[in-house]
């Protein structure tokens, strides 16, 4: 018998200036299956959900549910019609409490009952453990926690259909457990849903088929159970997976004796860092490893003086100097790229080329404006460099997808040739192409003799590009270390153990 | 590697007051505090329970338009006709009155329709063709002058009886009230426009916090586009916030007339900025997404009670809108400062994106 579908969507085309950012896709949901949608950033993934629910409008193809065609004109359509999303960024109102954030705009009512609806908003927190009361403000709850909300609040609606946009980006790992019950539980009622997501192992783990797209178009649509991983990530990637391991690791510089890059003793912040000292030399990569809050980004953050640094001494090639602003730091030759991409890297509405020439044009002062030739060749120079897909130079930034975002922001460090980088999370939110080039990427740098400082929160990639790690735990430096200690079994016994 | 979090809080912590509250506490302490502080200063006049009623009764017009633009401000957005509207109002209700089909309702129609015609026209330019408030309403503000000038240019006093009798129509509470200087009792006075305020304060407040479209202003000030994503139909709550903008300036319009019984061109004239820094005073924040109804009445007193100590005081009267500015700017900078306290970020101005320069604006979308 054939399986019930509950979506059907066929011959889906849409363009946003410039970009072609879905051509002919087809893609099908049955009922009671848990469907992965899977592609690099910017292969559509994110493009097609915002179809379904009407966020963007289609500009060819068909849509039905039930049989029924369907045209959304905007979410409330879609979520009246039994589609519950939870986007990748989380879209909740931080000024409402947790209970207005999980009802509102659902149903039909006209007065607010808010006995009522904190009763109901504290049962169902109950029953999925998050932590929030349901009076609380949003604002005040950790995005973990505002992401479960999200959740709860898609779960709650009853749906034909969840669509679950990267929603464990952010959860921790029995967080995603309970999620994943609660999808199996949708699931045996009938619900088809839709899940994206980077890990892949997650998506074996759950899901029933995969579809996936690359630049846009359709590349197919398998069983889990008979596409092996590897398949999957060639498919996604449109190559063979280029072996990363290959990637060839430099020796840490042994003359130990030259004067280092970058030298801090007993730096803090006002962010919370205990004070700690920190060296590093030319051409040397290195990491600060540890768990989401262990102060990793604070240190990097301190370096750069990003938060206001309260204490602590820092040399660079020796010499004394005071940093108290990231411009200080940008003329010392510093360069950081922060964690947070969206809030403090991009400018959304400048275009590709103003924000890689940003960086140089502050650090040469306002006054002293690059010409539109030298700003166009090198922004052009950077595109083609790192391989950045972008329509035009002149293209805005906040069109390209969040891999491409990145590389952009790198093109901007890079311009102003630091000697010495800070890269926090870039990879984050990333697809394993990317990932892989940017790692590459750093390698490269180091071998120029720029010397880089990497943060991620996969220790596995922290690993394979560093050469020396320096844990974290609890804001304060637990250990180091090097070499052939270099595993991720060491970094987690560190962690575990508070000390070597 | 899994990413456990440490900032998890306990798990039903008793619920922080919200931003919302916090604020409205601030300006509610602020205003007992500054009228102790005028009591003991000037005991003769603030003592006496008509003083406090007469604040009511002369800003009646003031705190009614506070309270739309308050309803606007927390939607995100701006509103600066709604003083013009008033005046236009007064002089239109005036000639109105003054011409030989004029009566008493008509004019109350009148001042009612030109109101929502403002909000209309201004809802429907700024949430649905999504151009800047600021501009649409300065639009507005010059719309609604040039229309008042147009009307008549002399003043008009109405001389109709029959809006004389409202004009001189006062509720008299005979056992609350003031003995004189000749130790005669003169009982309370209050306004027919206190009855407006009053029944519109109660009204519009139970509809910011109990009706879905207050609910969803609040959401659309929030984070319009979570608001959207949300279900919630972004550019009708944002359209029809301006026309109860608009309703309360009209009625604002007719409650002013109604005090002063004559159309004028100078009428209302600098309402708007008084009412703008009103509702900041009152805990509105000009970025959206926090405030409180029962703020705006609290926020037009203080700022009165203010200027009233300052001119008790014998400052001269140049002095009082130098130290009304200075003290706009330090409740902003306090508001600023309170809530990035709250939130341990990094002290930014709480003004609303179309204020700042865009790479302010970025810098922040984060958050």
């Amino acid at each position: 018998m054939e399986p019930e579908n509950i979506l059907k969507m066929e011959g889906i085309s849409i363009s946003f200036p410039g970009v072609k950012a879905l051509d002919n896709v087809a893609f099908t949901l049955r009922k009671g299956e848990i469907h992965a949608l899977m592609g690099e950033n910017g292969a559509g993934k994110s493009t097609l959900v915002k179809v379904i629910t009407g966020v963007y409008e289609k500009d060819t193809g068909n849509i039905t549910i039930d049989g029924q065609p369907i045209h959304f004109k905007s979410p409330q359509e879609a979520q009246n019609s039994g589609i519950g999303t939870v986007y990748q960024e989380i879209t909740l109102c931080p000024n409402l409490t947790v209970a207005e954030n999980m009802f509102i705009g659902r149903g039909h009512y006209s007065f607010v009952h808010w006995k009522h609806m904190n009763e109901k908003a504290a049962q169902l927190l109950d029953s999925l453990g998050i932590p929030a009361s349901p009076g609380q403000e949003l604002s005040s709850c950790s995005l973990a926690v505002q992401q479960m909300i999200a959740i709860a609040r898609a779960v709650d609606m009853d749906c034909k259909i969840l669509i679950l946009d990267e929603p464990t980006s952010s959860l921790d790992e029995d967080e995603v457990k309970k999620l994943f019950v609660l999808m199996g539980e949708l699931k045996a009622r009938g619900v088809g849903i839709i899940f994206i997501t980077h890990f892949l192992e997650q998506v074996y783990e759950i899901t029933d088929r995969i579809t996936v797209l690359r630049n846009g178009k359709l590349i197919g649509e398998y069983e889990t159970d008979s596409l092996p991983q590897i398949e999957l990530i060639s498919k996604m990637m449109g190559k063979a997976l280029e072996e990363i391991s290959e990637i060839e690791k430099l020796a840490p510089d042994a003359s130990g004796q030259c004067v280092p890059v970058f030298e801090a003793s007993a730096l803090s912040s006002d962010a919370g860092v205990r004070p700690f000292n920190f060296t590093i030399q030319k051409g040397e990569v290195n990491g600060f490893a540890g768990l989401l809050g262990s102060g990793r980004s604070e240190s990097a953050r301190a370096i750069f003086a990003a938060d206001k640094v309260t204490g602590g001494e820092v040399r660079i090639k020796g010499q004394r100097v005071k940093i108290r602003t990231p411009l200080n730091a940008m003329k010392r030759g510093i360069g950081y790229l922060p964690e947070d991409r969206k809030g403090d890297g991009i400018i959304a509405e400048l275009s590709v080329r103003d924000n890689i020439i940003l960086a140089l044009q502050v650090l040469k002062g306002f006054f002293k404006p690059l010409s539109q030739k030298q700003a166009q060749d090198f922004a052009d120079e950077y595109i083609k460099k790192l391989n950045i897909k972008t329509p035009t130079a002149d293209t805005p930034i906040k069109s390209l997808s969040g891999g491409n975002q990145q590389k952009v922001i790198l093109a901007r460090w890079l311009l102003t040739h630091p000697d010495y980088l800070i890269l926090d999370e870039p990879t984050r939110g990333i697809d394993v192409g990317t990932k892989v080039e940017i790692q590459k990427l750093v390698l490269g740098l180091a071998s120029e003799g720029m010397s880089l400082t990497f943060i991620s929160s996969e220790i596995d990639e922290m690993t394979r590009t560093c050469s020396r790690l320096i844990v974290m735990k609890d804001r304060e430096i637990v250990g180091e270390l090097t070499g052939a200690n270099l595993t991720e079994n060491d970094v987690m016994h560190v962690i575990a153990q508070g000390g070597i | 590697m899994d990413l456990s979090k440490t900032d998890v809080l306990p798990t039903r912590s008793k619920a922080r007051l919200s931003n919302s509250n916090l604020l409205f506490l601030i300006a509610a302490v602020i205003f007992i505090v500054m009228y102790v502080f005028a009591v003991i200063s000037f005991p003769g006049s603030f003592m006496q329970f008509q003083t406090f009623v007469d604040f009511f009764n002369l800003n009646a017009p003031l705190i009614i338009m506070t309270l739309g633009l308050c309803i606007v401000m927390i939607g995100g957005g701006i509103d600066i006709s709604v003083g013009s509207v008033c005046g236009l109002v007064t002089m239109a209700c005036a000639v109105l009155l003054e011409s030989h089909i004029g009566n008493v309702w008509g004019a109350i129609l009148l001042a009612l329709g030109i109101g929502i015609a403002f909000g209309l026209l201004q809802g429907y330019l700024i949430a649905y063709l999504e151009i800047q408030p600021f501009i649409i309403t300065l639009a507005g503000l010059f719309l609604a002058n040039g229309l008042l000038t147009m009307l008549h240019k002399d003043p008009i006093n109405v001389t109709r009886p029959d809006f004389v009798a409202l004009r001189d129509f006062d509720i008299v509470i005979p056992f609350l009230g003031t003995k004189n200087r000749l130790g005669v009792f003169i009982p309370c006075e209050i306004k027919p426009g206190v009855i407006v305020v009053v029944v519109l304060i109660v009204l519009l407040a139970a509809l910011m916090k109990w009706s879905r479209f207050g609910r969803n202003v609040y959401a659309v000030g929030g984070n319009s586009q979570s608001a959207m994503m949300l279900g919630i139909n972004v550019k009708r709550t944002i359209f029809f916030s301006y026309v109860l903008c608009g309703l309360t300036a009209g009625i604002a319009g007719f409650v002013f007339i109604m005090t002063t019984g004559a159309g004028n061109i100078g009428n209302a004239a600098g309402f708007e900025m008084k009412a703008i820094a009103s509702a900041i005073i009152g805990g509105t924040l000009l970025n959206g997404g926090v405030g409180n109804l029962l703020g705006a009445p609290i926020g037009t007193l203080t700022l009165l009670i203010i200027n009233e100590l300052i001119r008790a005081a014998g400052v001269q009267s140049n002095f009082q809108a130098i130290i009304s500015g200075l003290l706009l700017y330090l409740f902003i900078v306090l508001q600023s400062v309170v809530m990035s306290l709250r939130d341990r970020k990094k002290i930014s101005l709480a003004l609303p994106p179309w204020v700042k320069l865009p790479w302010f604006r970025n810098k922040e979308q984060s958050v």
